[in-house]
């Protein structure tokens, strides 16, 4: 994102900030262990946890942050909070 | 025209001169004869603006940010603990980079209450990215607003601006003011274009968040547009002195300064009874000369460094302190002459209205022959136990 002078934007420009950025711990998904109960999706503060094509949840890195909420509310203990380097 | 005027009400008439279309403000000692003085004038509707009617001095700059972000030109004026209460949107306009001209009525700020002048409550905002002029005299107090509203809204500044004159002494004093009409007024001043304004039909945010990946970007490019300012503060000043005949091009001015062993720097209304000081001082024998800054931000090092250059010593005189430090100005002419060798003395006096003659510039002048500096000036020793 290039500064706008003034600090202006348009509406509807959250998306430019690539808040994933932010991000200390890294939720690793595991499918072996994962029952597709859409947990992660609706407990997710960002939205950025989508099923793919085999009805498997997919975090969008881009956005999480590593709040670690999707992963402590894991029924099947399927998402491990990994530190991570940069 | 040549007229007679209270200092507020020439101030008045300038900015009137200048077409705000929003005028916000709150009332206070001793600014107040200006915004009476505008309120008249808009209520006899000799001046197209809105004059919008605020609890406090945070929300009249508040007015003033909201209307100049939707593209009006706009104005405000106050003092002291009224600068005190727009501390936090000072950096918001500035930040949001929106050409807002308002009036600084120099005043002491508290505690203890004080109405009287100083230049503390202006120098408390220096660091908040607004341009800061100071006047001699009322003829330059009302010239600056028109210049300041041109610098304020040149594309290649967009930085806000305060007009800084003392109060009282100049606020309150009536003097000659060659006074512009309305088409000299309109031919120096065209209207004003914003760079992006709000818009219902193609809506934009002002000031938005910033991470920690982007603040210090945003900060530094505040920076920058405050020091390249200085270019456009000169070529818009020299333009008022083709068309007027009254040059602003110099940041600061220099008086007798050419030969002078000592060279005052000083800031305000403090300057005339400082050259009328030069003026016997000299004829007693002492090369003795001022250099005036009228743009204190953005700040002409280098045009100071070259003023300064041949001088054997410099007395800084502020009427503020940075408690626990120094006065601002001394701070920062030490800053510029830094690796010169000359010595820069620092005099704080006048605070809270504490007058100053010629006896006391003498006097100063006399302390810094001996290397007497770095004091505050004229303290009345029999109250200090």
């Amino acid at each position: 994102m290039a500064l706008n002078l003034g600090c202006t934007a348009k509406p509807g420009n959250a998306r430019d900030n690539k808040t994933g950025s932010w991000r200390v711990f890294k939720p690793e998904f595991i499918r072996e262990k994962c029952t597709q109960c859409g947990m992660c999706t609706i407990v997710c503060p960002e939205g950025c946890i989508s099923p793919d094509e085999d009805e498997f949840p997919v975090p969008d890195y881009d956005y999480c942050k590593g709040c670690g909420l999707c992963a402590e509310e894991c029924p099947s203990e399927a998402i491990e909070m990994k530190k991570e380097e940069k | 025209m040549m007229e007679i005027m209270e200092g507020s009400h020439a101030v008045a008439r300038a900015v009137t001169m200048c077409r705000p279309q929003v005028i916000a403000a709150y009332p206070i000692t001793p600014q107040t004869h200006i915004v009476e003085a505008l309120a008249e004038i808009v209520a006899n509707c000799e001046l197209d603006a809105d004059y919008i009617t605020v609890e406090s001095e945070f929300s009249a700059l508040s007015a003033c940010l909201g209307a100049s972000a939707a593209g009006s030109r706009v104005y405000s004026a106050t003092t002291s603990q009224g600068l005190a209460l727009m501390f936090e949107v000072c950096f918001n306009v500035a930040g949001m980079r929106q050409p807002v001209v308002m009036s600084i009525v120099n005043r002491a700020l508290g505690a203890p209450l004080s109405i009287w002048n100083d230049h503390q409550d202006s120098i408390s905002l220096r660091d908040s990215g607004w341009m800061q002029f100071y006047a001699e005299d009322n003829q330059e107090a009302t010239d600056l607003h028109y210049i300041a509203y041109k610098v304020a809204e040149d594309h290649r500044v967009l930085l806000p601006s305060f007009v800084c004159f003392d109060g009282f002494i100049l606020s309150h004093t009536y003097e000659p003011v060659d006074m512009l009409n309305q088409e000299q007024a309109d031919s120096y001043l065209p209207p004003f274009k914003p760079y992006h304004r709000l818009d219902a039909d193609d809506p934009i945010s002002f000031g938005l968040f910033a991470s920690p990946d982007y603040y210090q970007e945003f900060r530094y490019e505040n920076d920058q547009a405050l020091r390249s300012a200085q270019d456009v503060v000169a070529s818009c000043g020299r333009e008022f002195g083709e068309m007027f005949g009254r040059d602003y091009s110099g940041l600061v001015e220099a008086y007798r300064l050419d030969d002078a062993d000592t060279a005052i720097v000083a800031m305000g209304s403090l300057c005339g009874t400082v050259k009328d000081a030069i003026d016997e001082l000299r004829d007693a024998g002492k090369k003795v000369g001022l250099l005036k800054i009228r743009s204190f931000r953005p700040f002409p090092a280098e045009e100071i460094k070259s003023a300064l250059s041949g001088v054997s010593r410099v007395a800084v005189l502020d009427k503020n302190i940075s408690l626990g430090s120094k006065g601002a100005a001394c701070l920062e002419i030490r800053d510029a002459l830094y690796g010169s060798q000359i010595p820069v003395l620092g005099y704080v006096l006048a605070l809270g209205g504490r007058d100053v003659r010629k006896k006391d510039i003498a006097a100063i002048v006399d302390n810094a022959e001996k290397g007497r500096g770095d004091i505050v000036y004229g303290l009345r020793e029999e109250l200090l136990k």
